[in-house]
């Protein structure tokens, strides 16, 4: 037994104070926390398959589940895992699959035909080290995989990355809210620290309202068969299922971006991490600070969609950005793309299962701070975003002179507007 | 004329399970057959309000074109997966999966074994015609010794390419296993016959028993390069040889046989 818990697993866990019993926090595995928050989010089926450092997530699933007489298996792989996932979470279930870096890989092409038939389900990664069957140590080496695309095909996922265990406990359940939101796939991405550590958990969960979307397989009494599907033969249909799905997709980059800053007032140097690196992050900014060196964390809560926006505002008042990661170099380049060359980007990456001392990244931000020069408050230029004439706009009051365009009128002969594809 | 009309018997018609809809499959192509018999069942035993259907990669993949109930569309060699998922969240549903022998008995091994072995309550309808006839009739796990596909030109040879798989017989050792037997459409007979283990197959899933299993031979007269009238003789002389037809094991009679005797 890992866990000191006041309550037995097998009890009702207490879901809410009251005014006689404050609920107390107790010390709980970030594995374990993660399934009994799924638990107490309604998750009505669990499919995983054995993997560190995720191994106590599913044994806990394995007890819990079947005395509350829900749905565990154990699958014969991780291919089996995330399809059964994929029929269960078919019928309208809420339904959770966890796994590890090299089990992720197997379960590309399920997040693939989930995200293209679009069924919410949750999975959460606890990476470890890769590439291949890497190590078993803490990793964000998965960043990639997890914001870019798993499987095949024109496809996003929801990523939400925890940096502490209670974070971890409320964003599972915010998973399950977006995933049955948007009718999708959602990823939290965590790592072998935030898996293994044990951290003090208020233990009040959320479960997320469930609300019939139409589509759930059911059997067909008394109303038209339903089908949950990926395949569209006819280039016409895929297209329009795929630009469908890339409104969704807008939609959620729209809504969801989740952040937090610290310490950014006065900051000079901005720390960009994530998950267990900002915790490493958290502390070098204090040791920073003790030596006099204004650093501050710019901590990105959903890996996608990416708070680019808002990390460019927060750049743009900084002399340098310092990423931290577990990997050799994987979100720096969202950061990068978000900040456009403003300011200079420096990274600090730790792979393998190393995880960055405090030390490290304190050396990382002082020699950014050395080699730039003082960020200086821009005047508005003719190219800032707020001033640049929107094309779109100006086509519709001047036609396309307006742009500088040197022919005629360009006349197509399409249902689409190429303009609005290549400015989505 | 009112007499003619008052003794009139309709014998014949398109069950209500089947969509009136135009199939995408060759002509000669077994399953239409089997599509047929899978929706005179559905009705015969009142399933389609509760059943949920499992299409599977292959020229099968648009049964749900055909097949007026709920379906969900798996991955190539995953119905077993998917299948179990249905069947575990939503006890009270009637599942089947409907696989190919390419999806069934290359890419899905280990989901159907381990579905078999952890006695899953689906039943597993499985088309075998020994080739991979979507993609164009490449050798299948169950391709015959000797046959000529677009994958092995000269003829399918042991030393190279491996043995047919008997893979319902593998799966019928299984204590999991309820049910598992082998039909044919090759004749009107065995179509028959085929729609008898499919009603048993069912029977045995509604009575909560373990995994049942039909597979049923068939005929890809495209990919076998063969008329339809060519193929349904080349299935019931030459194909039954390697894959004999009949019932494998039934689990469930065996045990209420014995509960009887005892």
């Amino acid at each position: 037994m890992t866990v000191l818990l006041d309550v037995a697993p097998g009890a009702a866990a207490p879901s809410a104070a009251t005014a006689d019993q404050p609920v107390k926090p107790i010390l709980m595995k970030g594995n374990e926390a993660m399934a009994e928050a799924a638990i107490q989010a309604g998750c009505d089926a669990y499919f995983g398959y054995p993997i560190t450092p995720q191994a106590e997530l599913l044994e806990w699933m394995a007890r819990r589940m079947p005395e509350l007489g829900r749905v565990f298996i154990q699958a014969e792989s991780e291919v089996a895992a995330i399809n059964m996932a994929l029929g269960a979470a078919a019928t309208g279930s809420r339904v959770l699959v966890s796994s590890s870096s090299p089990g992720i890989s197997l379960m590309a092409e399920g997040m693939s035909y989930l995200a293209a038939s679009e069924v919410p389900m949750v999975l959460i990664n606890v990476m470890r080290g890769g590439p291949g069957l890497g190590s078993i140590g803490p990793s964000q080496s998965d960043y990639f995989q997890a914001t870019k695309g798993h499987g095949h095909g024109d496809y996003r996922v929801p990523v939400f990355a925890p940096s502490s265990i209670a974070e971890a406990v409320d964003l599972v359940a915010e998973s399950f809210a977006v995933a049955e939101r948007y009718r999708t796939p959602v990823m939290i991405l965590a790592d072998g620290v935030m898996g293994q550590v044990m951290e003090p958990v208020v233990p009040i969960y959320r479960t997320p309202p469930r609300e019939s979307g139409g589509w759930e397989l059911t059997g067909a009494d008394g109303r038209p068969p339903r089908i949950v599907r990926s395949l569209h033969l006819r280039p016409e249909d895929l297209e329009a299922h795929n630009l469908a799905l890339q409104e969704k997709y807008a939609t959620i980059t729209q809504h969801e971006v989740r952040w937090a800053g610290e310490d950014l007032e006065d900051a000079e140097v901005a720390i960009v991490a994530y998950g267990t690196a900002a915790r490493v992050a958290r502390t070098a900014i204090e040791r920073a600070r003790a030596q006099g060196l204004r650093v501050g964390m710019f901590r990105p809560i959903t890996l996608w969609p990416f708070p680019s926006a808002e990390l460019s505002t927060v750049a743009s008042r900084m002399r340098a950005i310092v990423v931290v990661e577990l990997s050799a170099g994987q979100m720096v380049e969202d950061v990068r793309l978000a900040i456009e060359g403003r300011t200079p980007v420096f990274l600090h990456g730790r792979t393998g299962g190393m995880v960055p001392t405090p030390g490290e990244v304190v050396d990382a931000a002082r020699a950014a701070w050395a080699t730039t020069a003082p960020a200086r408050p821009r005047a508005p230029q003719a190219t800032d975003e707020a001033d640049e004439p929107d094309p779109l706009s100006l086509i519709e009051l001047g036609g396309w002179a307006a742009l500088g365009w040197p022919g005629p009128e360009p006349d197509f002969d399409s249902e689409l507007d190429p303009i609005a594809l290549v400015y989505r | 004329m009112t007499l003619l009309t008052a003794t009139r018997r309709r014998i014949y018609q398109r069950p209500a399970a089947l969509t009136d809809r135009p199939t995408h499959y060759c002509p000669g192509c077994g399953h239409g057959i089997i599509h047929r018999l899978v929706a005179e069942l559905l009705d015969e035993m009142a399933l389609a309000p509760r059943t949920i259907g499992v299409a599977s990669v292959g020229c099968s993949v648009f049964a749900y074109d055909y097949l007026d109930v709920d379906f969900v569309e798996s991955p190539h060699g995953r119905a077993a997966a998917v299948a179990t998922g249905v069947r575990r969240a939503r006890p009270d549903a009637f599942v089947f999966t409907y696989q190919g022998d390419g999806d069934l008995a290359a890419i899905g091994t280990a989901e159907i074994v381990h579905a078999a072995v952890r006695g899953e309550r689906f039943t597993a309808i499985f088309v075998n015609n020994g080739i991979y006839g979507m993609t164009g009739g490449q050798m299948a796990p169950t391709t015959l010794l000797g046959q000529r596909t677009t994958s092995s030109p000269t003829g399918r040879e042991a030393g190279l390419m491996g043995y047919p798989i008997p893979i319902t017989e593998m799966l019928a050792v299984l204590p999991g296993v309820s049910y598992a037997a082998r039909g044919s459409i090759a004749d009107p007979s065995s179509v028959g016959k085929a729609k008898q283990m499919l009603r048993r197959a069912f029977e045995v899933q509604l009575a909560g028993a373990g995994f049942s299993i039909v597979e049923i031979l068939s005929t890809c007269p495209v990919g076998w390069k063969m008329t339809p009238a060519q193929s349904m003789a080349h299935l019931a002389h030459d194909v039954v040889q390697t894959y004999p037809v009949g019932v494998l094991v039934d689990r469930l009679a065996a045990a209420r046989n014995a509960a009887g005797e005892a």
